[in-house]
């Protein structure tokens, strides 16, 4: 046993999977002691970008730092200045017949537009109306505002009333006043953003990987120990019982897995399907090929002489089956289990992506959040990345490492598939 | 045809009649084990807000009767029979008074045209790369398989997200959901034809890109325990040319990765719903996903029921045709 881990531990496929895996869960058992957010309680509207919240009315009551940061003012216009203006600018440059080609009115060119825009617009030209295609006063004026603005911008000031009832005052912001945020009393990091609930998607989807793999664990456990049971009985017991669970097993195998999954989902209703139904549901339809293998398996055992020894010593069916025939087939089963523990995650995912997930009210689970993000067009019309790629990545990684395991496992047991 | 052989077929035949009739009975059974009264629903959405009690009761008996569900559960089930023979499935729920056959007609050919020239391609070049992976092992290997293992890890569902996101919303290269443009309507022009065209590409290569992956690692690990027999080295010490002993050992490899292609084009419906229902394909998928998602059990039930059935003919006649390409099939079966 000792030497048969030794082994195990050595291929570093299974290593690197193994690392993996326990990552993702130590993530999700020690997450909840650092956040104690509810992942289901919803703390904004719609999808909120992944950054650091600062409430705008504690900042007026924080203690302000003059900080002075050289390019603070292009930051602000560039921040602030409306892309109606920026068009603006662009058919003046074009008017003027500049070449405007290489110049947009996004973010990324917006320092080349300022400069061309400085190069180009001049004042006493303008009081002239030289300029074509701005033909009426308003036009014109609408230039000169612009043109001020630009300049200009740095010395706008604001005031702000602090406090509350008698202590409030009223002060001017100036343009160089900043707060510190660990300062401010309310602010909040979202590493990953809100999904369409508000909800913070990092510690949904922290909580609905630990649901999830919950779900795989409980789906591949019953299917392993229901097809290493019925494999076991229908391979060593043979005769009409053999027959029995064989014509079962048959039946399941023709009908796929997966129209079953859907007929029983869909004929229990959305309230009754909890976590829990789910991963057994998934367990029942699913221990088919584990049951077929391990029947097989145990018939080529079933007459090996050191089988026959202990029915010839009088040993009973049960000390047989566990002492001379499960170690045979034990590292079968391992592996088995692992695979069906990534393909019990992988099914509850598709279920819930087609709408037959668990009752949503309860809990997170990825196809859960996946069907989430895919209902309130989080691909197209929100374009929330933050709330669909971290789950598939997630999903990805799960399944990756199990797979790593599995095919470790299998050069360690197997060695003519060893290099 | 021997006297096994007929054994055999009689056998695989007797089989293929059991499980069609327990898929048919599973089939009839779990939806009518579903809570709530579709009746109900139906009637509650197209009554108007004045009806008496009288009327809703009238409302309710009138299409209980449309649906056959005022008869024993014998009858509902004789009638459930008789229609899938028939070929209309009932009357579907939720678009009534459209007929599911209707329904799954329309969705039909958009699954076939996108699934099966993506299964093909998906499958050829899986296994060319799975078997070039397998002979050329030590470039391969140590690059790329950790590579294909990852990808190939990653969801169908996710895969098409992901390509729907980069090449469709970014890139804006292919449109985002339907087959065709939304204005149009279907005919043998030219700018009807590049529309389809220009729509079938997301859902093909999504489809394409995940069975490259899966068939592939099937190939190569297949690939290198052929490799690995007995029999190679023994045509090795012959002096057997390589390029004659791989066409023998990538013939026994193919074996199992023909079963595959047999299933993945029998589960072709099943296989749909995940690529149809990202990209909005009007498929058969989406129309499964749409009858999911307003409890329309006729179209449920028709779907799962076309999905069994051809599972159940393609794995029939994969043991058909075992039986004769297979000579170790042969020899265990026929005796």
């Amino acid at each position: 046993m000792k030497h048969t881990l030794k082994n195990v531990f050595h291929s570093p496929r299974f290593l690197v999977g193994f690392i993996i895996f326990m990552t993702i869960l130590l993530t999700v058992l020690i997450y909840p002691y650092f956040v104690h957010r509810d992942p289901l309680q919803g703390l904004g509207k719609g999808f909120l970008e992944p950054g650091t919240y600062v409430s705008v009315y504690d900042t007026n009551n924080t203690g302000t730092y003059r900080v002075e940061l050289p390019e603070a003012a292009a930051n602000r216009l560039e921040a602030t200045l409306p892309t109606k203006d920026r068009q603006m600018m662009l058919d003046f440059l074009k008017a003027k017949g500049v070449d405007v080609t290489g110049l947009d009115t996004s973010n990324d060119r917006f320092e080349d537009l300022i400069a061309a825009w400085k190069a180009n617009y001049d004042e006493a030209d303008a009081k002239k109306n030289k300029y074509e295609g701005f033909a009426t006063q308003a036009q014109r004026n609408a230039l000169k505002r612009l043109d001020k603005s630009l300049n200009a911008g740095n010395s706008v000031a604001m005031s702000v009333v602090r406090g509350e009832g008698d202590n409030a005052s009223t002060s001017p912001i100036a343009e160089n006043d900043y707060v510190k945020v660990d300062e401010v009393a309310n602010s909040i990091t979202l590493p990953l953003g809100t999904d369409n609930f508000g909800r913070d998607t990092l510690t949904e989807l922290v909580k609905a990987t630990g649901i999830s793999l919950l779900v795989g664990l409980l789906a591949g456990s019953i299917a392993t120990l229901l097809g290493l049971l019925v494999g076991l009985l229908a391979g060593y017991v043979g005769g009409v019982l053999d027959d029995i669970l064989m014509f079962i097993a048959n039946i399941f195998t023709v009908i796929p897995g997966f129209v079953l999954l859907i007929l029983i989902y869909s004929a229990l209703g959305a309230e009754s399907r909890s976590i829990t139904t789910c991963a057994i549901i998934i367990g029942i339809t699913s221990w088919v090929w584990t049951a077929r293998s391990v029947r097989s398996q145990v018939i080529s055992l079933r007459n090996r002489d050191h089988v026959n020894l202990s029915k010839l010593s009088g040993h009973s069916l049960f000390r047989i089956v566990t002492t001379d025939i499960l170690p045979y087939i034990a590292s079968y089963v391992v592996m088995a289990f692992i695979l069906q523990v990534s393909s019990g995650i992988l099914a509850e995912a598709q279920l819930s992506m087609l709408g037959l997930g668990p009752n949503p009210n309860e809990l997170p689970t990825l196809g859960l959040m996946m069907n989430w993000a895919k209902l309130f067009g989080a691909y197209t019309s929100s374009n929330a990345w933050w709330a669909y790629f971290p789950v598939i990545l997630v999903i990805a990684l799960i399944s990756f490492s199990l797979n790593l395991m599995n095919t470790g496992l299998d050069q360690v047991f197997n060695p003519t598939l060893r290099d | 045809m021997t006297k096994g052989m007929r054994k055999y077929f009689k056998k695989k035949i007797f089989w293929f009649i059991i499980t069609f009739i327990a898929a048919v009975v599973l089939n009839f059974i779990l939806p009518r084990l579903m809570p709530g009264d579709p009746v109900n629903s139906i009637v509650g959405k197209n009554i108007s807000p004045g009806a008496t009690q009288e009327q809703v009761q009238e409302q309710i008996v009138y299409y209980k009767h449309q649906f056959g569900l005022d008869k024993s559960i014998f009858g509902q089930f004789w009638d459930f029979v008789k229609n899938a023979f028939n070929g209309t499935f009932g009357v579907s729920y939720s678009q009534y008074p459209r007929m599911v056959s209707d329904i799954i007609g329309s969705g039909i050919w958009w699954t076939v045209a996108l699934q099966l020239p993506a299964i093909l391609v998906g499958w050829l070049l899986g296994n060319l790369l799975g078997a070039i992976a397998a002979y050329k092992r030590s470039v391969y290997d140590k690059v790329l398989m950790p590579l294909t293992l990852f990808f190939s890890a990653i969801p169908a569902f996710g895969a098409a997200v992901i390509l729907l996101v980069v090449f469709a919303v970014t890139l804006g290269w292919a449109p985002v959901n339907g087959a065709f443009d939304p204005g149009m309507i279907p005919s043998f022009s030219w700018k009807f034809i590049s529309s389809v065209i220009s729509h079938y590409q997301l859902p093909f290569w999504s489809i394409v890109l995940i069975s490259i992956g899966g068939q592939a690692v099937g190939m190569r690990s297949m690939s290198i325990y052929e490799l690995n027999a007995d029999y190679v080295k023994y045509a090795r010490f012959l002096g057997i040319k390589d390029k004659k002993i791989v066409r023998y050992v990538f013939r026994n490899a193919m074996l199992p990765q023909v079963t595959g292609l047999a299933m993945s084009i029998g589960s072709m419906v099943g296989g749909a719903l995940v690529a149809e229902t990202i990209f909005s394909y009007p498929g058969l998928g989406m129309s499964m996903y749409a009858a999911i998602n307003s409890s329309d059990y006729p179209v449920i039930s028709a779907c799962t029921l076309i999905i069994t059935i051809m599972v159940l003919i393609a794995s029939f006649l994969l043991d058909i045709i075992y039986a004769f390409i297979d000579p170790r099939v042969k020899a265990a079966q026929f005796d």
